[in-house]
């Protein structure tokens, strides 16, 4: 099955009027000698019910969702998905549109994008944010460049609690620039000492807030000490710690990114997911991508357009603030009817729960024999077992025991290879916790 | 005369006070909520005694405090203030914004995809692998490359991607090199990749074909290439059809050819950028692979390499293992450029695209080439008296036009791309690219029907004899939509980028 509704008659008619005699003549700027003479070596077409068998058959090889009790975390959480999000966030008419060219027909997105932006900048305690960008890590690079841009320099201090992915990203996508990135190490407590970082030259400080084992790190110290250099402070934040966390913006930090799938978007294995990104007012003709802005229309009414255009690339090209042209607007508004639904009081519940259910979880599962919360003090969403061997191990043979946690660490830290990560969302009640913590006692028994 | 073909709701949830249409922050009222979660229920101390007062929230975000009720009106309202595929034609030049079928999104939502997590151990999550390994060799067939990795989110990602690979190649060969050529007609998004990437953008001009010229290309082309990065077809519309001459003379001096993917819709089972020379491929699958562009992404930007650079991919790569018929991620890839995204790309989107190829098939993509350059060169035809083309000819799955015969009424083609809105289309792409003056840039994509070309065609023809006789009626549009002409230099000029609480 394909989509174009072409019958015979049209195509006739359509190449009598181009003055064409036949299909193939469309195509005689490509030399003969290139064209393929044969059909592309894909599957076959399927029908659209052996499509959906096909499809169904294939999601079920996977073992996921309907079996397992899912405690992973790392950068993509399994919080509720209220219905009523998909239900509006998905409507054809914001997911088949595209980037709002036309604003008089794209006031849809366009306020969408606006109230988005104004979600962010609360969230993070900001005054202006951007369209979205790809995911977290991408945010991240996205800061550091706008840092180095503003502060001249090539050197960016990174901690080395904020997610090991999100800095091989930071790496690869800076390796053709000059930029030395630092990674400061952790101490005992997971956290990072910054009061002990010397950030002389940098163009930026990253911290993340709460950190990647869900410790909840001294982002007020990591800005002092990025200012103290004259370097900006890079905060990345989960924000749905934002209703019981302070704000990175109260706490000292100039551009906030975080990744925005737990609000509201599904794990999907990983994408698409929505890269979050505020900052202050002083950076914003640095800052990347598209930014919705409120103006008045002929009639003096309301009405948004794209602004600030002349950062971008489709008018800067080589001198663009970055190369982002399509990002993850269908995310972003997936993220604002989210937060609409939420408020300051779900959010802050929802904080709150994970926070409590967290450290029930940590008390349980630290009664393990052989295990023990390899950080102690205040946590956010997520802990760190240190267990009795090897943790890669466990995360396959627990999930036998129909328990998804981790990922286990040993794959970025060797020294902590017996560690798993286990992160706990609203979704996970008591019954949830203690029948992981049962099923660990046995896997470590047996 | 205005809405044949669709038109937005030009009052939903206009306010009749004229204080135009609320955001939702000015639909809140303390107290009033829509969230429904559960309370802690857990035998833990409370929050106060687990999280220390210098870390704890002094002052709430200011989300909005609305029922459901009130969000669902207010975002159905804002659905129907926005122009779409599924509410009409949407001939934007370069974005390929055709149909989007709604199997695939059936398909995407299955819990057995949109449920995994990204870090979930390989064996439990084969179904969704084996989708993307099906996935790469297709993609990889199609552009007669032989690697590819699905990391990236989106075509600029993409060439971001590519770029650093070609970089890497060089650096293997021990070769720094400093620039890449691209043409004048490029997007935007090459020369900024090309900057990121730490290289210098050359830009080769277009000749009077609208095609690279060579002898000016062969004039930049030096042992400091890195590569060349081309769109072909061009964004003009046309085929490169010096590609074999182009390819040779860029591999002479040691450069690597980079094709940009954004025109592939056009070519897609006719030809593939492999047997055209290129090394490095990206594809935007949320054009030819006809997933939802989203109101501005998510997109995704695979990037498909020859058998020479496939060692530099980001890692990690996927490989099946024949022995145990288990598909995995190989992370052991010391020549890797490193990861791209964060995790696997946009997996939901690549889910998608899958369905659509599934649902096509070989005869299908091959169709869909034929059907994309019919639909672009009968619209090209019907409107030719008014619209020329400054380069003459059989043109692929878009051409551009110009508007620039209608300067002397003292219309501009803004001016047309507005007046079409009041016709019932969305405009086309207008002043791009920018070798073509007054630029129109036309592109219907094959979803579009007969009918639907005949009435823009005959839309696009009366506006020109309008623009003759009422040039008044195009300046003052449009005139059926929920805004007309925002002030954008006020928008920048008075900056208001978020709303904030009185």
């Amino acid at each position: 099955m394909d989509f174009a509704p072409h019958t015979h008659d049209d195509d006739r008619a359509m190449l009598d009027t181009v003055g064409l005699d036949a299909l193939s003549d469309l195509f005689e700027a490509i030399d003969p000698s290139l064209q393929l003479t044969r059909p592309l070596d894909v599957p076959p077409a399927l029908d659209e019910v052996e499509l959906l068998d096909h499809m169904a058959r294939l999601a079920r090889r996977s073992r996921g969702p309907a079996e397992l009790v899912c405690f992973a975390g790392g950068g993509s959480y399994d919080h509720h998905l209220p219905p009523v999000v998909k239900a509006l966030a998905g409507r054809a008419e914001f997911a088949t549109s595209y980037t709002p060219y036309q604003p008089e027909l794209s006031q849809g997105v366009l306020q969408a994008i606006f109230e988005f932006q104004t979600l962010v900048c609360e969230l993070y305690g900001m005054e202006v944010a951007n369209a979205s960008l790809y995911d977290g890590a991408n945010a991240l690079v996205e800061a550091v460049t706008l840092s180095m841009r503003t502060t001249k320099r090539s050197r960016v201090l990174v901690g080395a609690t904020v997610h090991p992915h999100y800095v091989q990203v930071l790496r690869t996508c800076t390796s053709g620039l000059d930029l030395d990135v630092e990674v400061v190490p952790f101490g005992g407590e997971g956290i990072v000492d910054w009061s002990k970082v010397d950030a002389t030259g940098a163009a930026a400080v990253a911290c993340a807030y709460p950190n990647f084992f869900g410790r909840l790190e001294d982002l007020q110290t990591a800005s002092s000490v990025a200012h103290e250099a004259g370097a900006l402070s890079i905060a990345v934040t989960d924000p749905t710690a934002m209703g019981v966390l302070e704000s990175p913006g109260t706490l000292g930090a100039d551009v906030a990114v975080g990744e925005g799938q737990a609000l509201g978007n599904p794990k999907s294995y990983g994408g698409p997911y929505v890269g979050l990104f505020a900052t202050h007012l002083d950076h914003v003709r640095q800052v990347p991508g598209r930014i919705a802005g409120e103006t008045v229309d002929a009639d003096g009414r309301r009405a948004y357009v794209l602004t600030l255009q002349a950062r971008e690339q489709h008018i800067r090209r080589a001198r663009a603030t970055s190369n982002v042209c399509t990002n993850q607007t269908l995310m972003a508004i997936f993220a604002s009817v989210y937060l609409g639904w939420l408020g300051p009081q779900g959010l802050q519940r929802l904080g709150e729960v994970c926070i409590r259910r967290t450290a029930f979880t940590a008390e349980r599962l630290s009664e393990i024999p052989g295990c023990e919360i390899a950080f102690e003090g205040p946590h956010f969403k997520e802990i760190v077992l240190r267990t009795p061997g090897d943790a890669r191990e466990l995360e396959r043979s627990i999930a036998e025991r129909g328990y998804l946690a981790g990922p286990s660490l040993g794959r970025w830290w060797p020294e902590l290879s017996d560690c798993l990560l286990v992160a706990v969302t609203e979704r996970r009640t008591e019954q949830d916790i203690v029948g992981l913590a049962e099923a660990l006692e046995k896997e470590l028994a047996g | 005369m205005t809405g044949t073909q669709g038109s937005l709701e030009q009052s939903a949830g206009t306010r009749p006070d004229g204080a135009g249409f609320p955001l939702v922050f000015e639909l809140s009222r303390k107290g009033r909520r829509a969230w429904s979660l559960p309370e802690a229920k857990v035998d833990a101390p409370e929050l106060d005694e687990l999280v220390p007062e210098r870390f704890r929230r002094s002052q709430a975000p200011a989300l909005p405090e609305v029922s459901e009720r009130d969000l669902v009106r207010h975002y159905t309202r804002l659905s129907q203030r926005n122009w779409a595929i599924d509410v009409g034609a949407y001939p934007l030049g370069s974005c390929s914004m055709k149909y989007n079928p709604k199997v695939a999104e059936e398909a995407a939502a299955m819990p057995g995809f949109a449920a995994l997590h990204p870090l979930a151990p390989d064996d439990l999550v084969q179904g969704a692998l084996e989708l993307l390994g099906t996935l790469e060799e297709a993609l990889c067939e199609a552009t007669g490359m032989d690697a590819i990795t699905m990391q990236p989110a989106a075509g600029a990602q993409g060439e971001l991607t590519g770029l650093l690979i070609m970089r890497a190649w060089h650096e293997a060969n021990g070769d720094a090199r400093r620039r890449v050529i691209i043409p004048d007609s490029a997007h935007g998004t090459n020369p900024a990749s090309v900057s990121l990437a730490g290289y210098e953008a050359v830009e080769v001009r277009s000749d009077e074909r609208g095609l690279v010229d060579v002898e000016a290309l062969i004039d930049v082309l030096d042992e400091n290439v890195a590569g060349l990065m081309l769109t072909n077809p061009n964004t003009l519309g046309l085929f490169e059809r010096d590609i074999v001459r182009i390819a040779t003379a860029v591999h002479e001096v040691g450069g690597l050819l980079y094709y940009d993917g954004a025109n592939f819709n056009s070519i897609v089972g006719i030809v593939r950028p492999g047997d055209m020379g290129f090394d490095i491929v990206h594809l935007n699958l949320h054009k030819t692979f006809a997933t939802p562009h989203g109101g501005g992404g998510p997109g995704s930007g695979p990037l498909a390499v020859s058998d020479r650079l496939a060692r530099f991919l980001p890692a990690p790569v996927l490989v099946y293992d024949k022995g145990t018929e288990r598909w995995g991620w190989d992370h052991d890839r010391p020549d890797s450029i490193g990861r791209i995204h964060g995790f696997h790309g946009n997996f939901g989107i690549n889910v998608r695209a899958y369905a659509y190829l599934r649902s096509l098939g070989p005869e299908g993509l091959r169709r869909v080439a034929e059907r994309a350059v019919l639909n672009a060169n009968y619209l090209r035809t019907l409107v030719a008296d008014s619209f020329p083309t400054k380069y003459p000819g059989i043109c692929m799955h878009e051409f551009v036009a110009s508007a620039k015969p209608l300067k002397q009424h003292g219309v501009r083609a803004m001016d047309v791309a507005k007046r079409l809105i009041d016709f019932g289309y969305h405009p086309p792409t207008v002043y791009f690219p920018l070798v073509v003056e007054e630029a129109l840039m036309v592109e219907p994509t094959e979803t579009e029907s007969k009918e639907t070309i005949d009435g823009l065609a005959d839309a696009l023809n009366q506006i020109a004899g309008e623009a003759e006789e009422h040039p008044e009626l195009l300046h003052g549009a449009p005139v059926t939509t929920p805004v007309r002409r925002p002030d954008e230099a006020r928008a920048a000029r008075r900056l208001t980028v978020r709303w904030t609480p009185e």
